[in-house]
């Protein structure tokens, strides 16, 4: 892979967008970005039993402050749907990075129809979708999406391809 | 057991004596009480996001560990969020309290039973998943130590209420919720607050 560090660029992006909570449903795409943001004493890490809590958590830090991201496999996209009816109502800002699951060489079929759905279910809900695919765009899409969620109280997305990612079997994943 | 308490009567004790606690309020019934005890601007009421309270509550205290914040919600809205419950009790906010106001019925839609009116029993929930405390109230003579647990008491905390499950006058918030947001943050965060 031609930029194998890509989780620390977009931890890097998201404490120079002012990031102070992060919620997070583990995914092996993000477990060295989790990992990252676990180190930092600075960060305060919510880890959430599904995935809509999070909507919740970054629209209270919003309330008192503080600014939130929120990691999530595409799988828990669709656990948000009716949350983020309150995102969009209160013009929350929102910013969530996705890691791709479903797409091509996935093992598992039964994660291909929520991953072919991911994009419309959050376009759906007036989120705004970011698909990035190479390595190299991903922290400037994270840092670009932060923006946009700031400045303009709007709901951001970033899917991250599963190519970017690596297909990987679960025997693969456990061998790691 | 039957409750003897009376729904605006708990929650306008609670807020009586909120100071400058932040609140917010759970969908329905619970968000009417809020506005039936007197509107503010520091109170953040619900019209939608079902099963959410307990979780903007949480990101509101990590936000804010100076303040106490107040969750009064229904028990119907707690039981959507359960896993919350879980998700509170691993952060440990010790500035993070929750009031159920629990009748036994989802209010809004037909006075249906819910999982409380068959025993479940929310407290008991609240403490497996490690809050520093958690009750259940029944009655008048034991406000008082609640409403103490409450806003001033460790976190985080739920105390379930059991009241009366009766139909009463809608009292109802604003409802734009770019408004209900603005009003919050200038109000907490002042004047130059955006957003």
């Amino acid at each position: 892979m031609a930029n194998p560090d890509w989780p620390r660029e977009i931890y890097d992006a998201l404490k120079r967008a002012g990031v102070g909570v992060v919620g997070y449903v583990p995914d092996g795409g993000h477990k060295r970005l989790i990992e990252l943001c676990l180190a930092d004493s600075e960060l305060r890490c919510v880890v959430l039993s599904t995935e809509e809590e999070g909507i919740g958590l970054a629209a209270g830090a919003w309330l008192g402050g503080m600014r939130c991201a929120l990691l999530m496999q595409s799988s828990g996209v669709g656990n948000c749907i009716n949350v983020l009816g309150m995102t969009h109502e209160c013009r929350f800002p929102l910013l969530v990075l996705v890691t791709m699951r479903g797409e091509p060489g996935e093992f598992n079929p039964w994660q291909v129809p929520m991953g072919q759905a991911t994009r419309a279910v959050l376009e759906s809900m007036s989120v705004a979708v970011h698909r990035v695919t190479g390595a190299t765009e991903i922290a400037a899409g994270v840092a670009a999406a932060a923006a946009r969620a700031h400045s303009e109280n709007s709901a951001q997305a970033v899917l991250i391809a599963q190519q970017v990612i690596g297909i990987k079997s679960f025997q693969e994943q456990a061998a790691q | 057991m039957s409750s003897t308490l009376h729904r605006r009567d708990v929650v306008g004790a609670l807020l009586a004596q909120r100071g400058d606690t932040l609140v917010v309020a759970g969908l329905g019934s619970t968000a009417w009480d809020c506005t039936a005890a007197g509107d503010s601007p520091l109170t953040f009421p619900l019209w939608g996001a079902m099963g959410t309270a307990a979780m903007v509550g949480l990101g509101l205290a990590i936000a804010q560990p100076a303040r106490r914040v107040l969750v009064i919600t229904g028990d119907g809205e707690m039981l959507m969020g359960l896993g919350s419950l879980a998700t509170i009790g691993v952060q440990a906010p010790r500035n993070l309290a929750i009031a159920v106001i629990d009748n036994e019925r989802y209010g809004e839609t037909g006075m249906q039973a819910t999982h409380t009116a068959h025993g479940v029993d929310l407290a008991a929930v609240a403490i497996g998943c490690r809050f520093a405390s958690a009750c259940i109230v029944r009655e008048a003579k034991e406000l008082d130590a609640a409403r103490a647990s409450l806003l001033s008491g460790e976190g985080p905390t739920l105390v379930q209420f059991k009241v009366i499950a009766e139909k009463l006058a809608l009292v109802l918030p604003p409802h734009d919720g770019v408004a209900l947001k603005e009003r919050f943050r200038r109000a907490l965060l002042g004047a130059t607050a955006a957003g």
